[in-house]
């Protein structure tokens, strides 16, 4: 035979290629490691807390016994957050709107995209500090701290997300609905009303549960705007508790109910966010625009 | 006869609406345009605002407020370099940590893994940016911390030659900025991790086939096929996810240590920009001086977080090459920002 004899590839590089594989496989163990761990542990030290009394009673700021629960925190995330996205979601999937329907790649419709993409990247403790300079010094409303300006905060939040992920999900609506509506003499309102929205909705309902699921978890704006208030209370003009907020003083009280107390309200709140993560992944999936 | 059938009255042709009919349109479309007009508004005040209430510290202390070092309440100087310091050595630890294993993930999800088993674990790594960042707090001062002690001694001891790395065995408390580090790689893995993902996918199939016909191992074909074309996409993720690990408050503040001064090795106390405005602004509240010394750090934190992302922006743009890869990480970081992969 003349010619070229072939080699095998050598012993050394098979081993490289088989070390490296094995690295990138242990490198994927270790990202989800702290995941077990800190689910592991809240279920462990969590559990321990929860009782019909700890759904059921406020924080009672006892310096002996009974600490109380996490009702009025529960209930007052639940108010502002809620407040939060009745801000964020109209007013992010109006933005989407005009940047799908209106703006398209002009010029204007480009700053305000690489503005929303700039949102994205702010710290979130920095949105507190817009809304603490802006409302809360000023007294807005009467109040220095109150709920209603920590729903603002959260919103700012939101914002950017709710927008991009309905304008991906706007984008999605294929044009030829648009043209068809369009030739048959609809106005323009009325294609963006009965068609591009209706089609849109599974979609955008993902995005927001997702925005809400964020603004949930935030403590540092809240810390700013809400501060912390012991007793279940429905004024939004007033300070509130949440659930984020009680578990960040509960860590540092040297009281061990205090600190289970703080596992137990951790479980409920990644509780409530993987909820509404599950939801928004069923709801995605039942509908995936085809 | 034919004339009137195309006309209606005046000049107005039958396939025009009429003036009234053509409104609800223009509220909408000016009405949309109006409220982006004014969220863009409204973010510039607020960064005017903020400006304006750092006023006071900045013209006091001026250029000191970010390199001289001496933060002291009690005497109502505001030097914030052991913040800037605090802020930058976290952050690189974060990345340090963070980006190799996200990196290395993403390889795994995109090249080895068996299809079947890429969707489950690409959601398992995504869902720890659900996870929110006072759970993390409690997790690292509870667990992580006291945990991770006679770890941090045994390496300080052994490696005490190492200038920065070892030393003060004895004196490591569960508070420091080495922890502070850990807690935010694993923070910010999932963005970096979903961003290399999506860059990966873009790399085209034939650079790949290539390398492994001309008998590249699956690893020579990923070092030298793969990576090279990823890297500027890669490089913006990570940028990404230093700015997440630069303004993140509440986790750093509960693990740092908050001490103002400059630590002398990694596992020493120290203080992180986030951290301080979170602890003090309290008993600021009343001290003019010491409030608008918070609010400057919020702003310096703030310039820095920009300065970061528009330069991620800007390699993350120049990584993909396109509109549809640039659209997918636009997603990317969007699933990563609420810990769901379900938007992809």
């Amino acid at each position: 035979m003349n010619g070229v004899t072939l080699h095998g590839i050598s012993a050394r590089r098979r081993r490289t290629d088989k070390v490296m594989r094995a690295s990138l496989f242990a490198a994927t163990l270790i990202a989800l490691v702290p995941l077990v761990l800190i689910i592991y542990y809240l279920l462990y030290k969590g559990l321990k807390a929860w009782s019909g009394s700890f759904f059921t009673t406020d924080p009672n700021g006892n310096f002996f016994g009974n600490p109380g629960g996490v009702r009025s925190a529960i209930f007052g995330t639940l108010e502002i957050v809620g407040l939060a996205t009745l801000i964020a979601v109209p007013i992010g999937i109006c933005v989407a709107l005009y940047l799908t329907e209106y703006g398209k790649d002009g010029p204007f419709a480009s700053v305000v995209r690489y503005f929303v993409d700039v949102m994205t990247g702010v710290p979130s403790i920095v949105f507190g500090l817009f809304i603490y300079i802006v409302l809360v010094i000023s007294h807005a409303g009467g109040t220095g701290f109150a709920a209603w300006k920590g729903s603002l905060a959260l919103s700012l939040l939101m914002l950017p997300i709710v927008i991009r992920s309905a304008e991906v999900v706007l984008l999605l609506v294929p044009d030829s609905l648009r043209e068809a509506a369009l030739a048959l003499g609809a106005p323009r309102w009325r294609v963006v009303t009965r068609v591009v929205l209706p089609t849109a909705t599974p979609g955008l309902v993902t995005g927001s549960l997702l925005a809400i699921s964020r603004g949930m978890g935030e403590t540092a704006p809240l810390l700013f705007t809400v501060s912390l208030a012991f007793g279940l209370t429905g004024n939004l003009n007033a300070q509130m508790n949440s659930l984020p907020l009680q578990i960040f003083t509960d860590i540092t009280n040297p009281r061990s109910v205090i600190v289970t107390r703080a596992w137990g309200a951790a479980l409920t709140l990644v509780a409530l966010v993987l909820i509404l993560n599950l939801v928004a992944r069923a709801v995605s999936r039942r509908s995936r625009m085809a | 006869m034919e004339a009137s059938s195309a006309t209606v009255s005046g000049d107005r042709s039958a396939l025009q609406r009429s003036p009234l009919h053509r409104l609800p349109d223009r509220v909408l479309r000016w009405g949309l345009t109006a409220l982006a007009v004014l969220i863009l508004a409204l973010l510039v005040y607020f960064f005017i605002r903020l400006i304006g209430q750092s006023h006071l510290a900045l013209s006091k202390f001026g250029f000191s407020f970010v390199f001289g070092n001496d933060w002291d309440v009690s005497r109502n100087i505001y030097h914030g370099a052991a913040l800037v310091v605090g802020t930058l050595i976290t952050s690189a630890i974060a990345l340090l940590i963070g980006v190799p294993v996200a990196v290395a993930t993403a390889l795994f999800l995109i090249e080895l893994c068996p299809r079947r088993a890429r969707t489950p674990l690409s959601i398992l790594v995504d869902l720890l940016a659900a996870v929110p960042s006072v759970v993390y707090g409690l997790w690292g001062v509870f667990v992580l911390g006291p945990k991770l002690i006679p770890v941090e001694r045994w390496f300080a001891n052994t490696f005490s030659f190492i200038p920065f790395l070892g030393g003060g065995g004895s004196s490591i408390t569960p508070g420091n900025y080495f922890i502070a580090g850990l807690i935010l790689a694993i923070m910010i893995l999932p963005i970096v991790s979903a961003i290399s993902r999506e860059v990966l996918a873009t790399v085209p199939p034939e650079h790949k086939e290539a390398a492994l016909a001309l008998g590249a191992t699956r690893w020579e074909m990923i070092r030298m096929a793969i990576l090279p074309y990823a890297r500027p996409g890669i490089t913006g993720g990570a940028m990404l996810g230093l700015g997440r690990a630069i303004g993140e408050t509440i986790a750093v503040v509960l693990v740092i240590g908050d001490a103002p001064t400059i630590g002398h090795h990694i596992f020493d106390q120290g203080y992180s920009l986030a951290a301080v405005i979170a602890n003090e602004f309290g008993e600021a509240a009343n001290t003019p001086i010491h409030s608008s010394a918070l609010f400057a750090a919020g702003l310096v934190l703030f310039v820095l977080t920009l300065i970061v992302n528009i330069i991620a922006r800007w390699f993350v743009a120049r990584g993909t090459r396109g509109m549809r890869a640039a659209g997918d990480i636009t997603d990317a970081v969007d699933a990563a920002t609420v810990g769901s992969g379900a938007l992809q």
